[in-house]
């Protein structure tokens, strides 16, 4: 049986593995290849890594330190950040990475989600979605990794959800921004409701503090698999605390 | 000198890696003659079928795979090059074992692709699963596979069965991702890379 998969979320600054709350007041929690080389002997089932200010700061990842990392571990992982052409996506998939996650650059050129997945699969293009609920609806927001540039899109989730599978998106990260990094649990009305509308696997994101945050959020919202970083960064929890605990509510892992 | 058939230029780090890390030498390349006195040959899993045996056919490549009689393995759309043709795209394969390759049947609450970490059933001895055990989980990605066959040695479970591993004579194909499969991928790669000509 296909397993819920546990990921690990790295958030790069500066070459730096480092974690804020609610997406401000970043602060360094390790080294990129010595934390990916500790999760993936931990049990990570895939890493994300997520450098956060490319965006905003308008460059985007680093290949080489792409390379190191696919030298260092043999579980999959997906990289982030400022990625707008298709030969940044090339070189990150040609330095190891197995998915490219598009988040601010494909709301500011949709069509890079077509060129992406036409070109390297589907199963290669996950879409990031920063998401928060504004009086009326949940909204998409762009340019996250900085406060100062942190903006609505204007456009609503669940049209956007919609809009990238269409696309060609071959997996959907939801980032909860409303949830993240506070440690109170998974926003599981928000992913319920985005999972009805969502063919492709869907990853939830933002708010796990503990280990039954993850049985509800597999229990209750049927997302295929969860991102986590506080808990994990802070070692508050291990990977195979989180994995023992859904084992005993029968939800399926990968334990060897 | 293990073989892995570059034909693309793509994302063929991570199998250079793990080759490497089990202490075997390697080398990407669409060379025939490189490729003929290898002692392994890999095929790696990248983009389509149809757009692998463009690919094939442009480095002159078909004929002489058929011809190979050292162990070949083929990963992901890799392994479903080997068959007579796939409904992707409705492309030809290589035609070395029978057979087309299907999409996966689209069943409420399977998302499409299947993708993470799955099971398998070994429904017999192979000199791959020396070390492993039904309980372990591998990588997959992919959104077609190869259903029921009479080559079949391993099967997995999705939304429906479908061949997760076949091996006839020295031909050997996973639709798993081995090189990214943690420690049990490890080992199964070890496996290919130790097994003799025959």
């Amino acid at each position: 049986m296909l397993t819920k998969r546990i990921i690990p979320c790295l958030d790069v600054l500066d070459q730096k593995v480092v974690k804020g709350v609610q997406f401000r007041n970043h602060r360094i929690v390790g080294d990129i290849l010595s934390l990916a080389e500790f999760y993936a002997n931990e049990g990570a089932d895939e890493l994300v890594f997520y450098d956060i200010t490319a965006s905003s700061d308008q460059r985007s990842v680093s290949v080489t330190w792409m390379n190191q990392v696919a030298a260092a571990i043999n579980i999959p992982f997906t990289v982030a950040g400022g990625i707008r052409s298709l030969e940044k996506a090339r070189a990150l998939l040609n330095a190891g990475a197995d998915k490219i996650s598009l988040n601010s650059p494909a709301l500011e050129n949709p069509s890079l989600i077509n060129q992406l997945s036409a070109a390297f699969g589907a199963q290669c293009v996950v879409v990031g979605i920063d998401s928060r609920w504004i009086e009326d609806d949940f909204y998409v927001f762009q340019y996250t990794g900085n406060e100062a540039t942190s903006q609505n899109s204007r456009r609503k989730t669940k049209d956007w959800v919609v809009e990238v599978q269409e696309r060609g998106a071959g997996e959907i990260v939801l980032n909860c921004m409303q949830s993240d990094g506070v440690l109170h649990g998974y926003d599981l009305e928000q992913l319920k409701y985005m999972r009805a509308i969502t063919t492709v696997p869907l990853i939830a994101s933002g708010g796990a503090g503990k280990c039954s945050d993850f049985v509800d959020v597999f229990q209750k919202t049927g997302a295929d698999g969860a991102l986590a970083a506080t808990i994990f960064h802070d070692r508050i929890l291990s990977i195979s605390n989180v994995k023992q605990t859904l084992v005993e509510n029968n939800i399926e892992v990968r334990t060897s | 000198m293990i073989a892995v058939i570059d034909i693309t230029g793509n994302n063929l780090t991570s199998i250079a890696n793990a080759i490497d890390r089990l202490g075997f030498e390697s080398c990407l390349t669409h060379d025939p003659k490189t490729i003929e006195r290898a002692s392994h040959v890999i095929l790696p899993g990248v983009g389509t079928v149809g757009a692998a045996m463009q690919a094939l056919q442009k480095h002159h490549l078909i004929d002489l795979i058929g011809g190979l009689r050292q162990p070949l393995l083929g990963i992901c759309v890799g392994m479903q090059l080997l068959f007579e043709s796939s409904e992707e795209g409705n492309e030809k394969g290589l035609g070395l074992l029978s057979g087309q390759v299907k999409r996966l049947p689209s069943v409420p609450g399977f998302s499409i692709p299947h993708m993470g970490w799955n099971n398998m059933t070994w429904l017999e001895e192979s000199p791959l699963s020396q070390g492993l055990k039904d309980d372990d989980h591998f990588y997959f990605v992919h959104s077609y596979a190869i259903l029921s066959h009479e080559n079949t040695i391993a099967r997995c479970h999705f939304s429906t069965e479908f061949t997760a591993v076949v091996q006839k004579d020295h031909i050997y194909g996973v639709q798993f991702h081995p090189e990214k499969s943690a420690l049990v991928g490890m080992t199964l790669l070890n496996n290919f890379l130790r097994l003799t000509r025959s």
